[in-house]
């Protein structure tokens, strides 16, 4: 019995990591670019959701909406501001360095406005929990929403890439920007649309990370950031359904290692995990496998 | 043959500007330290000077020489500073030389990180960039984690080894436990020296800057300047790649044995060996410029006086990183940055022509 519940805390972290995940994994497969701010971004959300609706009163549904806006519009502007000078520069790690820039930026603004303490979050998910096994194992409201959040806009994203004419420019762009230029797709607008998409998901794996683990601080964001990204590498980076299958897989298997090995080495074997992947097959499990080009 | 001849004698120029640049500074430092103007504080501030300095010279080897971005660095900073530190608190009662014990604890925390750097380095130069930056990072947090659950102690039986407390290394009356899990290594001797830290300084920029100007640092920058082109004029990539990581690896490791024998308690903390530590290492990298040796000296030195000096600054210390790192490389590697610059600096590089010509 106790192995379940472990299951069910796993994927309840999971779909978390996979929510955050389907972020990463837009906005690499597209910009081609690893947004380490990602992860702050998401801690912009809950300090947003935070004073709406816990110091101002106001409804959560209304905080939510105004994190959306909110981390939307500071995901174009940071791309406007800080990546896109930088996308035609000469090293690549141009632009990785200044996404760290950025990272810290965010982390370190939100420590001179909001101070170190702790912020307790009150959950904005409303959904009664769920009892099974004669009351030994329950799933909390959190885990059922985050779930179903997840596996809901990893169908819109899939169906939006596929089925409108917006996603097939995004995959233009992330095949070939000077082809897709010539065919009339303005690929700035279409990279900024990425990150508009990438921030509102992020804003969304923020009320529902801060839900299920009700602490905010400046640092909220940025292991659970991590972590997500090595489960998009996991399920093989620009891959929408690899970032949901690598999303749960990790979750589940640091709560099993928290479990049976040790609770200190979770974070280590996670990361391991990653070493691992990224040396068996580092186009991970649903990835394409691109040939350079000289 | 002209050409030749000059341009060795500029390389090896603005090597000596950087060997002098520091000794110098060591002087002065020394006559203030004699004369006693310096405040305790400053004084207090000289080791860990040296120890940024020779962080920053050997991420600049990964970052600026070899193109590669490390975010673990002080991840080998950690195994360095552990391994230096068992050493000397298991042997402080063996060798009573201090001064033996201290450069056997550097070799041997280089040594230990090298290894490090070797192991991590095989699977990992294989992928580049983003993956590269991410699998570094994962490096650091596994090796902080993993030395806040290890013990280890000694009694006549030998050393006894647990990674769940301290009471199950079962060590016998008369033993001592050396590593104690979060607690970390306590009475490490004081050997870090301003001196040892400005010789260690000097050696390593000797090494660094003979490898640039030799026949494997020119493959080294091969490679980082383009990859294909390098490894179809039959250069071993992952041989030259491996040999400037395991080197930075070793060299942050020395850093490592600087900082513990500098401290008398040394814990494995999110503070002093995170991500945190390894960004703070590439700010300095970043201001000083990637590639440029002597600058990453400067702004190691810079960026750790400068908050001390102003006070006020320190809790904008972070905040002033975070800007530094995205400025500085929008202003460094834009393109348009770098037209705009080229437009109006033309000016003055062709004054500078005739004035500089001896400089």
């Amino acid at each position: 019995m106790s192995f379940i519940s472990y299951l069910i805390n796993g994927i309840s972290l999971g779909s978390l990591y996979a929510l955050i995940a389907l972020g990463y994994t837009m906005v690499y497969g597209i910009a081609k670019m690893l947004n380490f701010a990602h992860g702050d971004i998401i801690m912009v959300g809950g300090f947003s959701i935070f004073i709406v609706s816990t110091t101002l009163g106001l409804p959560p549904l209304l905080g939510i909406l105004t994190a959306v806006v909110i981390c939307t519009a500071l995901g174009m502007t940071i791309e406007k501001i800080a990546y896109k000078p930088l996308r035609k520069a000469a090293s690549p790690l141009a632009v990785l360095i200044t996404a760290i820039g950025v990272s810290y930026l965010l982390q370190n603004v939100a420590l001179l406005i909001f101070g170190a303490n702790t912020k307790l979050f009150t959950s904005v998910v409303k959904v009664p929990p769920v009892t099974m096994g004669e009351g030994q194992i329950t799933i909390s409201g959190e885990t059922i929403a985050t779930i179903v959040v997840s596996i809901i806009i990893m169908i819109c994203l899939m169906l939006f890439i596929k089925k409108s004419k917006a996603g097939q420019a995004m995959l233009a762009v992330s095949e070939d920007k000077g082809a897709a230029e010539l065919m009339g797709i303005n690929v700035n607008a279409t990279i900024s649309l990425t990150f508009a998409i990438g921030s509102a998901l992020a804003a969304i794996a923020g009320a529902l990370l801060c839900s299920a683990y009700p602490t905010l601080t400046p640092y909220t964001g940025a292991m659970p950031g991590i972590k997500a990204f090595v489960a998009a590498v996991f399920g093989g980076i620009g891959s929408i359904p690899g970032a949901f299958i690598g999303g749960i897989l990790l979750g589940v298997i640091e709560n099993l290692s928290k479990a049976y090995i040790s609770s200190q080495m979770a974070d280590a074997i996670v990361f391991g995990v990653l070493i691992l992947v990224l040396l068996v097959k580092p186009t991970g499990i649903l990835g394409k496998k691109i040939n350079e080009k000289v | 043959m002209k050409i030749k001849t000059n341009k060795i004698k500029k390389v090896s120029k603005s090597s000596f500007t950087i060997y002098g640049m520091v000794i110098l500074a060591y002087v002065i430092m020394q006559i203030l330290v004699a004369t006693g103007s310096l405040s305790s504080l400053m004084e207090g501030l000289l080791v860990p000077l040296c120890i940024y300095v020779i962080l920053a010279v050997s991420l600049n080897l990964t970052v600026g020489i070899l193109g590669e971005l490390s975010l673990g660095h002080a991840g080998f900073m950690c195994v360095g500073a552990f391994t230096g530190a068992f050493f000397s608190v298991a042997t402080v009662d063996l060798i009573p030389i201090p001064i033996l014990r201290f450069v056997i604890a550097i070799i041997l925390g280089a040594l230990a990180a090298a290894v490090f750097g070797i192991i991590l380095g095989i699977p990992v130069l294989r992928l580049r960039g983003d993956y590269l930056a991410i699998v570094t990072l994962a490096f650091g947090e596994i090796i902080k984690n993993f030395v806040n659950v290890i013990y280890i102690g000694t009694d006549k039986n030998g050393f006894h080894f647990s990674m769940k407390d301290a009471v199950s290394l079962k060590l016998e009356e008369g033993g001592k436990v050396i590593i104690n899990g979060a607690q970390g290594i306590t009475g490490t001797p004081n050997d870090s020296t301003f001196t040892a830290g400005v010789i260690m300084i000097l050696i390593i920029l000797l090494i660094i800057l003979n490898l640039v100007n030799s026949r494997a640092g020119r493959a080294i920058m091969a490679i980082r300047d383009n990859r294909i082109a390098a490894e179809s004029i039959g250069i071993n990539i992952t041989k030259y790649k491996l040999m400037a990581f395991t080197i930075s690896a070793s060299m942050a490791g020395v850093a490592g044995v600087l900082y513990a024998h500098n401290l008398s308690t040394l814990t494995a903390l999110p503070k002093n060996f995170g991500y945190n530590m390894s960004i703070m290492i590439l700010v300095f990298v970043v201001l000083g410029g990637i590639g440029n040796i002597g600058g990453s000296i400067i702004a190691a030195i810079l960026l750790t006086l400068l908050p001390e000096l102003l006070r006020g600054l320190n809790d904008y210390r972070m905040l002033i990183y975070a800007i530094v790192l995205i400025a500085m490389m929008i202003f460094n590697s834009s393109p348009r940055a770098i037209e705009l610059r080229e437009r109006y600096s033309l000016k003055r590089m062709f004054a500078k022509k005739t004035k500089g010509e001896d400089a």
